[in-house]
């Protein structure tokens, strides 16, 4: 029997959140636009009315204001996007525990065993597209297949609010006619390469002879026939643990250069207390600690170093930031940017190797430092400091939020 | 419409659930709530919102009441 995959895609997901808050936008070109650090936003999202005036994914701001003079430009809000994938998945399980994630909008569920439960593939495509709707406010477009690639495929060719099937019977008509860069891992240089042997949409690298494409693609020009002839076997995985943040860091420009150890101390606590913070409330420790620094000329540099033990505590992160910094900085120039990341992150009950002499320590640490968080949450961030921090209040800010979320990889 | 968040007396049944029980109005009126004839998971369109809907009867009238993160609202006229 034919396994049933879905894959369920979030339409211009980060757009679709700010416009369900914000109903004075929503008919209006809306764009999403990162970046703090760097001063030069681009978009991440786009809705379709922004669509429609040419933004694009990856545009500049100045590009994107360009194209559409009226476009109103928001920033992001990852925490309420990873709430918001979060209770997208949710629905998800409600029919079947194989769901595997690739990025923080689209995620293909493996419903073969579910269907003698719930109804054919198709049936639970459009039940999931309701209840979305209905319980977040936002649309989603399924792809209904046999593999996983078809079932990409198939989210993408309707949308928004929509299910496409794509089965044993329709896929040579629905499939091999799209453009053969529409294919999972088709970029731009593999592109290239097929076009350069006349290969321009699925069905042509479909029907291609097998050796011809490992004569110029290698090994990956096997994979991609069989992608284009849906004999794609990959298995849904279960992406339950791993945690969909990469990394949690926080950077700051400065009012005004940092001229001395002290001054970078004070920012390296106020930066790891923020991203200690947000390693809680997401429930993850980190091990590895990075920071950058951007000199006054604009020259900027990344250092990073393990800890001993994965950590959610601002204290053991600061730490060793600030031994890092150190250890890479002799102060040839001011300083304008710091940073600090802590990658390697794992989620925060998985078991962890306690120190034999400093673990009531580390327990009283973390117990303080969760403590601070819920004073924090009754009665501002600034209700409780560091005396650190007071020696200036300019470097004293509650730093811009900078997620960064990779998509994970679809062969492990 | 406007989104409007409200203070809401709230009780904490011992089997985990939240049962709102009182309303209080911006102006500091009280609305008691008869009864809650069904809590789901859903959006507010109309005034931008998303989280447990509890559908109330006050004084006879239907009223949608949302639980947000930890804050309650509904969509006022
Ligand atoms: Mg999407």
């Amino acid at each position: 029997m034919d396994r049933v995959i879905l894959h369920s895609d979030l339409n211009s997901f980060y757009a679709s959140v700010e416009c369900l808050y914000n109903p004075d936008i929503r008919d209006k070109p809306v764009a999403v636009c990162g970046s703090q650090s760097t001063r030069h936003g681009i978009v991440l999202a786009r809705n379709l009315i922004a669509k429609k005036f040419g933004v694009k994914t990856g545009d500049t701001v100045r590009e994107a204001i360009d194209k559409c003079p009226c476009l109103v430009v928001v920033p992001p809000d990852y925490e309420r996007y990873l709430r918001f994938s979060v209770l997208a998945r949710d629905v998800y399980k409600r029919y079947t525990d194989l769901v595997e994630m690739f990025g923080i909008d689209e995620c293909w569920l493996d419903v073969t065993e579910s269907t003698r439960l719930f109804g054919s593939g198709e049936k639970i495509a459009h039940e999931i597209r309701n209840t979305i709707k209905e319980e977040l406010g936002i649309t989603v477009s399924v792809g209904v297949s046999f593999n996983k690639i078809f079932a990409k495929l198939g989210s993408d060719i309707k949308k928004p609010d929509a299910v496409t099937v794509i089965d044993r019977e329709n896929y040579k008509n629905k499939v091999w006619k799209l453009p053969v860069q529409d294919l999972l891992y088709v970029g731009k240089s593999t592109c290239r390469k097929l076009y350069n042997i006349g290969i321009y949409t699925i069905g042509d690298l479909a029907c291609a002879p097998v050796k011809l494409l490992s004569r110029h693609l290698g090994k990956w020009g096997e994979t991609l026939w069989l992608f284009a002839n849906g004999y794609d076997e990959t298995p849904v995985q279960k992406t339950d643990n791993q945690p969909i943040i990469k990394s949690i860091g926080n950077s700051f420009t400065t009012p005004r250069d940092l001229q001395n150890n002290e001054d970078v101390k004070i920012l390296l606590f106020v930066l790891s207390d923020s991203v200690a913070e947000r390693l809680r409330r997401h429930n993850l420790r980190g091990r590895t600690v990075q920071i950058s620094i951007r000199d006054s000329e604009l020259m900027t540099i990344e250092r990073q170093a393990p800890m001993e033990n994965y950590t959610y505590t601002s204290l053991e992160i600061a730490r060793k930031a600030y031994e890092i910094f150190l250890k890479s900085w002799d102060w040839h120039k001011n300083i304008r940017l710091l940073g600090v990341r802590v990658t390697d992150l794992i989620t925060a009950d998985t078991g962890i190797q306690l120190s034999l002499i400093d673990e009531n320590r580390r327990v009283k640490r973390e117990l303080l430092e969760k403590s601070i968080d819920s004073i924090r949450a009754r009665f501002g961030h600034y209700s409780v400091q560091r005396a650190l921090l007071l020696l200036d209040n300019r470097l004293n800010a509650n730093p811009a939020e900078d997620h960064v979320i990779h998509p994970v990889c679809y062969f492990r | 419409m406007r989104k409007v968040f409200v203070d809401v007396v709230v009780k904490f049944t011992k089997d985990g659930q939240k049962i709102p029980l009182t309303v209080i109005w911006e102006d500091g009126k009280r609305f008691q709530i008869d009864k809650v004839t069904d809590v789901r998971r859903a959006a507010s369109l109309k005034v931008g919102g998303q989280g447990m809907r509890y559908r109330c009867r006050i004084n006879g009238k239907e009223t949608f009441l949302w639980l947000e993160d930890d804050r309650w609202f509904v969509e006022a006229k």
